[in-house]
C-alpha cells in the first residue's frame, strides 16, 4: 500500500490512525457493552410512548415526524457517552498528545459513533415499520445521510461539552440547534413526493459540516 | 486605524434614531395593503440586517482569534455575537407584532425570518451557556471561537432548510430587480437602517469598553 513519497505516506498513516482509534472503541464497546443496548431498550421506548401520545386516527406523517425525534434523541444518548471513556480515564491529554492529526480522534469517534448509531437504527427501523407502517425508501436514504451529519457535528460538540463544567446538560442544548436543519431535511424526504431536494440538501449539510468540524477540532482538545 | 470616539458615535445614533422615527412615522406614506402597521417594517428588517451583520462579525473576530491569535478578539467576539443576540430578541419581537397583526396569531410558522432567528437565539443562548461554563482562558476562547463559526455556516443552512419546507409567505422587499419600492419609503428604511447599524456599533463599543475595564481591573487586583 505504501508507496513513494511522503503524502502517501502520510495519508496511509492518516488512515491507520483514524482505523486504530475507531477500533479502540468499538472494542471498548463490544467488551462493556455500555451505550448499544442502552440506545436500543431507549429507541423501543420511545417508540411506545409515541404510540401513545399520538391520538388515535392521527396520520401516518405525524408518525413519520415523531420518528425523527427518536433518531435524535437516541444519538444524543450515544454522542453523550461519546466521550465518557477519555474523561474517566483521563486520556483525552494522552490522545492529543500522540503523534497523530487531532482530527484523526475527531475522524475515529464519528465513526465509532456512526457505528452505534446505524445499529441502532437496524433494529429501529424495521421495529417502526412493525409499529407504525409507514416506512418508506426515501426516509431510510434520508436517515442514512442525516446519520453522517447526526455523528459529525454530535462528536465534535460531544468534545466541546465534556471539557466544560456542565457536561451532560450542555451536549443538547448545543447539538439540538445545529441538528434543526437536519430533521427538516429528513422529515421532509420522509413526507414528500420527490424527495431528491430534501436529500441533496441533507447531502450538503453533511458536507459542509463535516469540513468544518474536521478543520476545526483541534482547536477544541488543544488550548 | 483610529477609532471614532464614543461621544461622536453616541451623537450620531441619537441624531440618526430620531431622524429614522420623524421619517417612519411622519414623511413615509401609508402602505397600500397593511395601512399603518406596515411601518414596524423599518425597524424589523433594519433590526434584522443589523443581527445577521453582528453574528457575522462575531465569526469574522473568532476567525482572527484561532487565525492570528489576536489578543483583542476572543472578547471582541463575544461582544459582537452578544449584540447580536440583542438584536435577534428584537427581531423576534418586531415579527411577532407584525405577525400579529397582519396573520392575527403571535407566531407563524410560515414566517421564514422569524423561525430562522429562533432557531438562531437558541443557538447563540447555548454559545453563552458554553462560555460560561469553562473557566476564563485559552481554552474558553479557542470554544467560544470555533462554536461562533458554526452560527455563521448554521445560518444559510437553516435559512436554506427553513425555506425548503414551506412556501414563501414573507413579502419579497428585495428581488433580483433591486427593492421594490421607491421615494419617502426607501429614503425612509435607508435611515432606518444606518440609524440602527450606528446605535449598534455604539452599543459594541460601550460594551467592549466596559469588558476591556473589567480585564484590566482583574489584572490589576492579581498584580
Amino acid at each position: 500500500m505504501i508507496r513513494n513519497g511522503s503524502g502517501d505516506w502520510r495519508r496511509v498513516s492518516y488512515l491507520s490512525d483514524v482505523g486504530a482509534l475507531t477500533r479502540k472503541d468499538l472494542l471498548l464497546e463490544l467488551r462493556a457493552r455500555d451505550t448499544l443496548p442502552a440506545m436500543l431498550l431507549f429507541v423501543a421506548a420511545v417508540f411506545v410512548v409515541f404510540h401513545f401520545s399520538l391520538p388515535a386516527g392521527s396520520s401516518r406523517l405525524a408518525a413519520s415526524g415523531l420518528l425523527w425525534v427518536a433518531i435524535v434523541f437516541t444519538a444524543l444518548l450515544a454522542l453523550g457517552r461519546a466521550f465518557v471513556p477519555e474523561r474517566e480515564q483521563r486520556t483525552l491529554d494522552a490522545l492529543v498528545l500522540a503523534p497523530c492529526d487531532r482530527s484523526a480522534i475527531w475522524l475515529a469517534k464519528s465513526l465509532a459513533t456512526l457505528t452505534f448509531l446505524a445499529a441502532a437504527e437496524i433494529v429501529a427501523l424495521p421495529l417502526f415499520e412493525l409499529f407504525f407502517h409507514g416506512l418508506r425508501g426515501s426516509t431510510v436514504a434520508g436517515v442514512a445521510l442525516a446519520d453522517l451529519g447526526i455523528c459529525a457535528v454530535g462528536t465534535f460538540v460531544g468534545a466541546t461539552a465534556v471539557v466544560t463544567r456542565a457536561r451532560e446538560l450542555l451536549l443538547p442544548l448545543l447539538f439540538l440547534p445545529l441538528a434543526i436543519p437536519l430533521v427538516i431535511g429528513g422529515v421532509g424526504a420522509s413526507v414528500v413526493h420527490g424527495p431528491g431536494r430534501y436529500l441533496g440538501f441533507l447531502g450538503l449539510y453533511d458536507l459542509l459540516f463535516a469540513l468544518l468540524c474536521w478543520a476545526a477540532f483541534e482547536y477544541v482538545v488543544v488550548e | 486605524m483610529r477609532r471614532i470616539p464614543l461621544p461622536v458615535l453616541a451623537t450620531a445614533s441619537l441624531v440618526l434614531v430620531t431622524l429614522a422615527l420623524a421619517l417612519v412615522f411622519f414623511v413615509a406614506p401609508n402602505d397600500a395593503d397593511q395601512g399603518f402597521s406596515q411601518r414596524i417594517f423599518y425597524f424589523h428588517v433594519s433590526i434584522a440586517f443589523t443581527a445577521y451583520l453582528c453574528f457575522g462579525a462575531g465569526a469574522w473576530k473568532a476567525l482572527r482569534h484561532l487565525w492570528k491569535r489576536d489578543p483583542r478578539a476572543d472578547l471582541e467576539s463575544y461582544v459582537a455575537v452578544h449584540q447580536g443576540v440583542i438584536f435577534g430578541v428584537l427581531v423576534l419581537l418586531t415579527g411577532s407584532i407584525w405577525a400579529k397583526i397582519s396573520w392575527g396569531h403571535w407566531w407563524v410558522w410560515s414566517e421564514n425570518q422569524l423561525v430562522l432567528f429562533l432557531v438562531l437565539f437558541l443557538f447563540y443562548a447555548a454559545y453563552f451557556m458554553l462560555r460560561f461554563s469553562v473557566d476564563p482562558g485559552p481554552q474558553r476562547a479557542n470554544l467560544s471561537a470555533v462554536y461562533a463559526l458554526f452560527g455563521v455556516v448554521l445560518v444559510p443552512v437553516s435559512f436554506l432548510a427553513i425555506r425548503l419546507s414551506q412556501s414563501l409567505i414573507h413579502p419579497q422587499v428585495f428581488t433580483r430587480h433591486g427593492p421594490n419600492f421607491g421615494g419617502w419609503i426607501l429614503a425612509a428604511y435607508i435611515v432606518s437602517q444606518v440609524a440602527v447599524l450606528v446605535l449598534a456599533y455604539t452599543l459594541y463599543r460601550v460594551e467592549l469598553a466596559g469588558k476591556l475595564l473589567d480585564v484590566r481591573l482583574r489584572e490589576l487586583r492579581l498584580a
